[in-house]
């Protein structure tokens, strides 16, 4: 390994369980002890049955899930930040300049366009240049220029999910999270994925994904994480 | 008090009696940031609004604002008619009920231009356009500037009290259940405004609520009140999506899918 | 004259108390001090609080002149005139510039006034906010926070209802840039007057128990908008009985059949220009 790869991502014994306190307190722990660490321009695919806490994995790493203990490191702005540990306001600061996250589902909020929705995620850009890129990934994306102006509550799911693939490829962000990116996707926009994804890592960015399909998970993973489930699958 | 906050209060406690209002409440508030609390009748949120923004006396605690020369002040130290002052130009507020605060006798022009004429605006002309720029920019028509409230909407109102209150640029607004008792559609249209001002002219709030998709919505940080107390504080989507208190957990389980 | 009362009517004690809400309205131009309203023998809205205030401050030298509408003639006038002729035995008189005294009731005399006269005024309702905020409570809170909005927000309605300021009596003032003031229901016409008067202007609110005051050479100015300036409006006619074109008018109608006369409001400045020999176009159809 050359020097001149560096570690974008890496955690230290990562503890989470859930507390169910509508179930008399029924404790539920997914993540024990887990150290991962992904490099920039690599992509990680994090396998493991289902129900075993990959999406939990992937939300702790976006800082949305509360670690109970160990450390994330993410290298934001030259310096390691322990996203575990942060503040409110650096988990903000990480996720905007750092920590991209692309979820499952496109959370729709009401009235926007799918052009601004795309165009607002993006990083130092002009408005008008960040349009301009906003409408190249959607046609990318394979959603027709008449769409673009259209709020996209009324879009099928996976219209949406393109939505929310440009969305979170638009930032630019030096670490992606990608959670089940083309579960709701066909063969053509599937490919597309591929593409960006590789694209991306070209742009040394570091991918850490959840691919439920094995041929993509083929063209893009340079490393499986498996997750071990701590339960018994109910 | 950290270097950047706007707001920053600390061991509020307030009781009504054997009542709970406010029991040693913290809470920070950055420039640009909305901050929601949550919780059901009861729970203090409306008590606490009302001593941050210095309408309620605190039994203990203080209040810390931080004006645009970056001096602090303590809010219920503070003179009344400083306190006047301030909400009438660098703070706003928002109520549920927005006939509480317009002049329903008053034309629309003359309700948003009010603030303005408070603070020594003595042309009629450039006072009316300013109205009117602002009625655009809440979504009220050029041509209702000389209608009086009296024939708008509960929609139609509630965003002619933003226009109000937005018109000299506050950097804090307090906002009280701001779409309670409006119509779905007329919620939905409202939310987005209000997202999209708060965003754009960097507007920090402080929104109480009993929903909690309008804290998904609008709010960065949001704290789960209960019985006074604040119970689960952080990130929205992280205490949302990831509820580790008992109350917090059972207030998200309750929202309904639609 | 022996009538059993004290001189001027009020107890010595009643006049001091009147005059020291006097000073403090002095010292602090504009502002309404709350005074111990006596009762007179006449009801409220007759004038008992301009009275209250000539009796605390006339001597048995002074020279009392009483205007109602600006004439002396009128009842009112003629009542308030004798009263003092009874009770103070002062010398009364018609003339504006003999008299140190001016009692009036909604007019400011057309002729200037000099620093040894004090004119004191008759006002029914001293709060000037009165009828956009019902609260006296917070009508006092407005005044001594100098939260004059409200009453800009009035004058901004009248434009946008009739293109102009529809106020055309009472019309509010701020007095030395810092209180709003009721002039009392005098015209907008006689506002500038108000302005560095050289006379003392002692206003007296018997049924409402306020006295406020301008002392001389006090700057007065009438609410406005830069865009929208305040201006004097008066009926565009001559006076019929002696032909001046910049005193107020009062409209008199002569018959059932349309005849109206317009003449001067202020009795004493009309008949000293027409005892200088000016004449008005209806200078004989009034005899």
């Amino acid at each position: 390994m050359s020097d001149a790869i560096r570690p974008m991502l890496r955690t230290e014994a990562l503890d989470k369980s859930f507390v169910l306190h509508l179930r008399n307190g029924l404790c539920i722990p997914v993540l024990r002890h887990v150290d991962l660490t992904v490099n920039e321009g690599e992509c990680v695919a994090l396998t493991g049955p289902s129900g075993a806490g990959k999406s939990t994995l992937l939300r702790s790493l976006y800082g949305n899930y509360r670690a109970d203990g160990g450390r994330i490191w993410v290298r934001h702005d030259g310096a390691m930040v322990d996203i575990a540990a942060a503040s409110p306001r650096t988990v903000v600061q990480v996720r905007a300049a750092t920590l991209g996250y692309v979820s499952q589902f496109l959370r729709v909020v009401p009235r926007v366009p799918a052009l601004e929705i795309v165009a607002q995620a993006a990083r130092g850009l002009s408005p008008e240049a960040a349009r301009a890129r906003a409408e190249a990934l959607l046609l990318q994306l394979n959603i027709p220029r008449r769409m673009h102006a259209l709020p996209p509550a009324t879009f099928s799911g996976g219209e949406q999910q393109r939505v929310n693939l440009a969305r979170g490829f638009i930032g630019g962000h030096p670490v992606l999270l990608l959670d089940e990116p083309t579960a709701s996707l066909d063969a053509e926009n599937c490919a597309v994925v591929v593409g960006m994804i590789l694209e991306a890592k070209r742009q040394k960015v570091a991918v850490i994904g959840i691919f439920h399909d094995a041929a993509m998970r083929e063209a893009v993973a340079d490393r499986i994480y498996y997750v071990t489930p701590l339960q018994d699958a109910a | 008090m950290n270097e950047d906050t706007l707001l920053s209060a600390r061991g509020l406690t307030l009781h009504f009696g054997a009542v709970p209002a406010l029991v040693d409440v913290d809470a920070e508030l950055w420039p640009g940031e909305v901050l929601a609390v949550v919780g059901e009748s009861g729970s203090g949120k409306t008590s606490l609004l009302n001593v941050l923004s210095g309408r309620w006396q605190p039994q203990s605690g203080v209040v810390w604002y931080r004006d645009p020369e970056g001096k602090l002040a303590d809010v219920h130290a503070m003179p009344q008619p400083t306190l006047r002052a301030l909400h009438r130009s660098d703070w706003g507020f928002v109520h549920q009920n927005p006939r509480e605060n317009l002049r329903m006798g008053v034309t629309a022009g003359g309700n948003v231009g009010e603030r303005l004429m408070a603070q020594g605006a003595r042309h009629y002309g450039r006072i009316r356009e300013e109205a009117i720029a602002w009625l655009g920019q809440v979504e009220i028509d050029a041509d209702r500037v000389d209608d009086l409230p009296r024939t708008f909407s509960g929609g139609m109102l509630q965003r002619l009290q933003i226009a109000r209150t937005l018109v000299t640029h506050p950097r804090l607004v307090f906002m009280d259940e701001p779409t309670g008792g409006l119509d779905v559609s007329v919620q939905a249209r409202l939310l987005d405004l209000i997202r999209s001002l708060v965003a754009r002219l960097g507007i920090a709030a402080v929104l109480v609520t009993h929903d909690l998709t309008v804290a998904r919505l609008l709010a960065h940080r949001i704290m789960v009140m209960q019985r006074g107390r604040v119970v689960e504080a952080g990130l929205t989507d992280q205490v949302l999506d990831d509820p580790r208190h008992a109350y917090t957990q059972l207030l998200v389980s309750s929202v309904l899918q639609a | 004259m022996n009538t059993g009362y004290n001189f001027a009517y009020l107890d010595e004690q009643t006049k001091r108390m009147v005059r020291r809400a006097i000073l403090k309205a002095v010292a602090i131009p504009g502002h309404q001090v709350p005074f111990g309203s006596r009762e007179m023998p006449l009801p409220y809205g007759w004038g008992t609080g301009g009275i209250q205030v000539t009796a605390s401050i006339i001597g048995a030298d002074d020279v009392l002149k009483v205007i109602d509408q600006g004439a002396d003639d009128t009842t009112n006038a003629v009542s308030i005139r004798r009263f003092f002729a009874r009770t103070a035995g002062v010398t009364p008189t018609t003339r504006t510039a003999e008299a140190t005294v001016i009692q009036t009731r909604h007019r400011i005399p057309e002729l200037p006034l000099r620093e040894d006269q004090i004119l004191v005024y008759q006002v029914p309702q001293p709060e000037p906010l009165s009828r956009l905020e019902s609260s006296r409570a917070e009508t006092r809170r407005m005044h001594a926070l100098s939260e004059y909005g409200l009453m800009h927000v009035k004058l901004y309605e009248d434009i946008t209802r009739y293109g102009h300021v529809s106020i055309s009596h009472d019309y509010p003032v701020m007095v030395n840039g810092r209180y709003l003031m009721a002039p009392s229901p005098i015209p907008a016409f006689d506002n500038p007057k108000m302005h560095m008067m050289p006379a003392l202007q002692l206003f007296g609110a018997g049924r409402e128990k306020r006295i406020y005051a301008v002392p001389p050479y006090t700057a007065v100015h009438s609410l406005d908008f830069d865009d929208h300036p305040f201006r004097l409006t008066r009926a565009p006619h001559a006076c019929g009985l002696c032909g001046a074109t910049d005193s107020y008018l009062d409209e008199v109608v002569l018959d059932d059949r349309g005849g109206r006369l317009f003449v001067c409001s202020d009795t004493d400045h009309c008949e000293t220009r027409r005892a200088a020999g000016h004449a008005g176009p209806d200078a004989l159809a009034a005899e």
